[in-house]
């Protein structure tokens, strides 16, 4: 690069780069360019000093100004969470049944719920709490184990199944598996509980099945099948089901018992925050 | 030369097509003063716009006692528009869009008539411009003083008149940018809060950036913003055509110019005696003998300083004149009676315009007290309850655009035996009364439950009707029930 050459034209140096015979000049940076560039570099040296700016092996410059994000959110969080203390408390001295009879309170409850259903709930039972085959639609109005806001809200502190001391337990034994039953007695009694909700079913199997029926099921179910809350035994003669109301679901169901969870949720959840979600899961439509 | 009776000035439009480069530094303007009846209009514009500017947000308008008072309002804080009669919610900001589109034809068809008059009067940047120019003659004289002290070294009195005239256009532009401010609030009690220093700190930071964007626009910048930052001059060629009127040099009288003696003869060479007062006058620094050029703001100062030469030297006036590019090559100049005003563009512009605006007219005459809109659940689409029946979920906002509360009931048409609730009345109803406090959107949650065998298929079209109880204001919005296929 000894020889420097220039651009005929202009005059200006050019930088020994050419494309299809367009040779591209040496321009200075304008100054105000090179000017705010010094600038920039004068700033982030002292931004270094004042901000956390440089990671270290286990640990990064804190800067003089003390700034922390993390430390601002849990202010910012504090800050929320000293704002609602009066709502808050109110909702927990109400009785969850009256909290609706206080519509500004009831509001507050409704639309914390919501997102807190949608941060731990959603998994299982759906973003619209449709749920799915094993987890329950909580639009609807069919309760395993009540739908009224107090026992929604005892169903989410304890769970059923869960490993919590007052957890609800219901067992819906495999009669099959564990040979309580015969296979063809198992045909019969699903041939029975379908016939509970549809027409058409194998006459004979049905008589039959409903004689296993009152022996074996009737204990949870209830003579007229109808359920009991007190077990968490679904309604039979309803529209809607559990896992699945074709009969192959239904002789599975027989055969093989249902033992799905629902964790406790007293010991992970504010109760505030449990309180929110019963109403919430309560104000869907379903709610009793 | 010293025995013509018109002057020579030394002086070269900034831009004269031989001289345009890419990118040249600025050249500073010292507009001279011109007087005459287009100067006489810029006053008169002048002063109305300013006026227009600076009253409008302290005009009272009585809304009762739960609106503000002020007639032109923007308030941000409750989300609505007040102007005079007219209140806008944010669900009707096509309005807005309608004035924007109106605003935008205006301009066009006023452009295709009469050039860039918009920009030579009533743009904002051609009036605080203009004041900043009254001002800096008033305190550093007209063209010739002021490229003297230019040129002259630095002294006391150069400081002092530097000074104050820096200072009178940091006061107007903080005028400026504190007027803005009273638009968004109410007035009376902004001035207070500003004045004592209680106002927001957002106010202050408006007032600084337009105090800041108006000093520096209209004082520094000036001709710059027009030529470089501005977007119309580009569009502008877009709606002239040969018929528009605009600011225009007669070439054919005109040509060939040159200097002229007291009695010369005027046979052999044309009107123009090269005086380049139209070019000391121009606040844009152009010459406007080049012919149409997008600099050209059509002030028409030119018009008055060479319609005073042509006095002086006892020749009819209008040798620079608003005419048509007809006009402009034509030896006899056209009068403003054949200008055809009535021509294919300026039909389509104000056909477009009525059109526009009847719209306009028309919503705003039949714009109701309530609005409803209805919002289906999508998850789930629907829910089957234990004995059969389907239930669809509904979002229904009640606008109520009165200031008192009203009660509303909402009924069901389309699907027979539908019942419905909403999420606190839990037994099921005909239809539903929700109170809406005034002023305000009320989000409903409402359910509407029908059995399977009403369902004709898997959707249904339904309607929503939300009725006023007491003045009978229905609304009616039209939705799908859906259920299994």
């Amino acid at each position: 690069m000894s020889k420097v050459e220039r651009d005929e034209h202009s005059g200006t140096e050019t930088t020994g780069h050419e494309w299809d015979g367009i040779k591209e000049l040496d321009t200075p940076m304008p100054r105000w360019w090179l000017w705010s560039f010094y600038a920039c570099i004068v700033w982030s040296i002292g931004y270094w000093i004042v901000m956390p700016a440089w990671p270290l092996v286990s640990d990064y410059t804190r800067g003089m100004l003390g700034y922390s994000s993390r430390a601002l959110v849990t202010e910012e969080l504090a800050t929320v969470a000293a704002g609602r203390a009066e709502v808050t408390k109110a909702l927990q001295e109400t009785e969850l049944a009256d909290v609706k009879n206080n519509q500004e309170l009831y509001q507050f409850a409704v639309s914390g719920g919501r997102s807190h259903y949608a941060v731990n709930c959603s998994q299982c039972h759906g973003s619209g709490a449709q749920g799915g085959p094993g987890f329950p639609n909580l639009n609807d109005d069919d309760w395993l184990w009540g739908g009224k806001v107090d026992e929604i809200y005892a169903t989410i502190q304890y769970g059923i199944r869960s490993d919590h001391d007052e957890t609800r337990t219901g067992e819906m034994p495999a009669f099959l598996k564990d040979e309580i039953l015969e296979k063809g007695q198992v045909n019969d009694v699903t041939e029975y509980v379908l016939s509970l909700s549809q027409e058409g079913r194998d006459a004979e199997a049905v008589a039959r099945g409903k004689e296993v029926f009152m022996n074996e099921c009737a204990s949870c179910h209830g003579e007229n099948a109808k359920g009991g809350r007190e077990f968490g035994a679904p309604n039979l003669t309803d529209a809607i089901w559990f896992y699945g109301g074709d009969k192959e679901t239904v002789q599975k169901t027989i055969a093989n018992g249902r033992q799905n969870v629902m964790p406790a949720w007293a010991d992970r959840l504010d109760d505030t925050v449990i309180r929110q979600i019963a109403l919430y899961v309560h104000s869907l439509g379903g709610g009793e | 030369m010293s025995n013509s009776p018109v002057e020579k000035i030394d002086v070269q439009a900034v831009n004269k097509k031989e001289n345009r480069s890419l990118y040249v530094s600025r050249k500073k303007i010292h507009p001279k003063r011109a007087e005459g009846t287009f100067r006489r209009l810029k006053w008169i514009i002048m002063g109305i716009t300013l006026a227009i500017y600076y009253v409008s947000p302290w005009i009272r308008w009585d809304r009762g006692p739960l609106a503000p008072d002020q007639a032109i309002l923007i308030d941000l804080e409750h989300n609505r528009f007040y102007f005079f009669f007219i209140e806008l919610w944010p669900q009707e900001v096509y309005y807005i869009t309608g004035i924007l589109i109106l605003a935008a034809l205006g301009l066009f068809m006023v452009t295709s008539l009469f050039g860039r008059a918009w920009c030579g009067y009533s743009c904002p940047q051609t009036v605080w411009t203009d004041l900043f120019i009254v001002v800096e003659r008033a305190i550093e004289g007209d063209r010739n003083a002021r490229l003297k002290l230019d040129k002259a070294p630095m002294s006391f009195s150069k400081l002092m008149k530097r000074v104050s005239k820096h200072t009178s256009w940091l006061i107007i532009g903080l005028l400026t940018g504190g007027a803005w401010i009273f638009y968004f609030a109410d007035a009376p009690t902004l001035i207070q809060e500003v004045l004592t220093g209680e106002a927001r700190s957002v106010a202050y930071s408006t007032i600084g950036v337009l105090t800041a964007t108006t000093y520096v626009f209209g004082g520094l910048m000036r001709e710059q913003v027009c030529t470089y930052m501005c977007p119309w001059p580009r569009i502008q060629g877009a709606m002239v055509d040969e018929h528009s009127l605009t600011v225009t040099y007669h070439t054919a009288r005109g040509e060939p110019r040159g200097p002229h003696k007291k009695n010369d003869t005027w046979d052999g060479r044309g009107h123009c005696i090269d005086c380049n007062q139209c070019v000391a006058v121009c606040p844009m620094g152009i010459d406007i003998r080049d012919g149409a050029q997008l600099e050209c703001i059509s002030c028409a100062l030119c018009i008055d300083a060479c319609d005073a030469v042509m006095e002086k030297v006892g020749l009819p006036k209008g040798l620079i004149s608003y005419d048509t590019h007809i006009g402009r090559v034509s030896k006899e100049p056209i009068t403003k009676l054949d200008v055809p005003f009535i021509r294919p563009r300026t039909i389509a512009y104000a056909v477009l315009l009525t059109l526009v605006g009847s719209i306009m007219l028309y919503a705003l005459l039949t714009r109701s007290a309530l609005d409803v809109n209805v919002i289906r659940d999508r998850n789930p689409l629907f829910v089957q309850l234990s004995d059969g029946t389907i239930r669809n979920g509904y979002t229904v906002k009640i606008l109520n655009k009165v200031h008192d509360v009203r009660r509303f009931q909402v009924t069901i048409d389309g699907l027979e035996n539908a019942k419905a609730w909403n999420q606190s009345e839990g037994p099921q109803f005909e239809h539903i009364v929700v109170p809406v406090p005034g002023d305000t959107l009320s989000a409903i949650k409402l359910f509407i439950a029908a059995p399977r065998s009403e369902l004709e298929s898997g959707s249904m079209d339904i309607t929503i009707i939300v009725k006023d109880l007491v003045s009978g204001l229905t609304e009616k919005q039209s939705t799908t029930f859906k259920g299994p296929k």
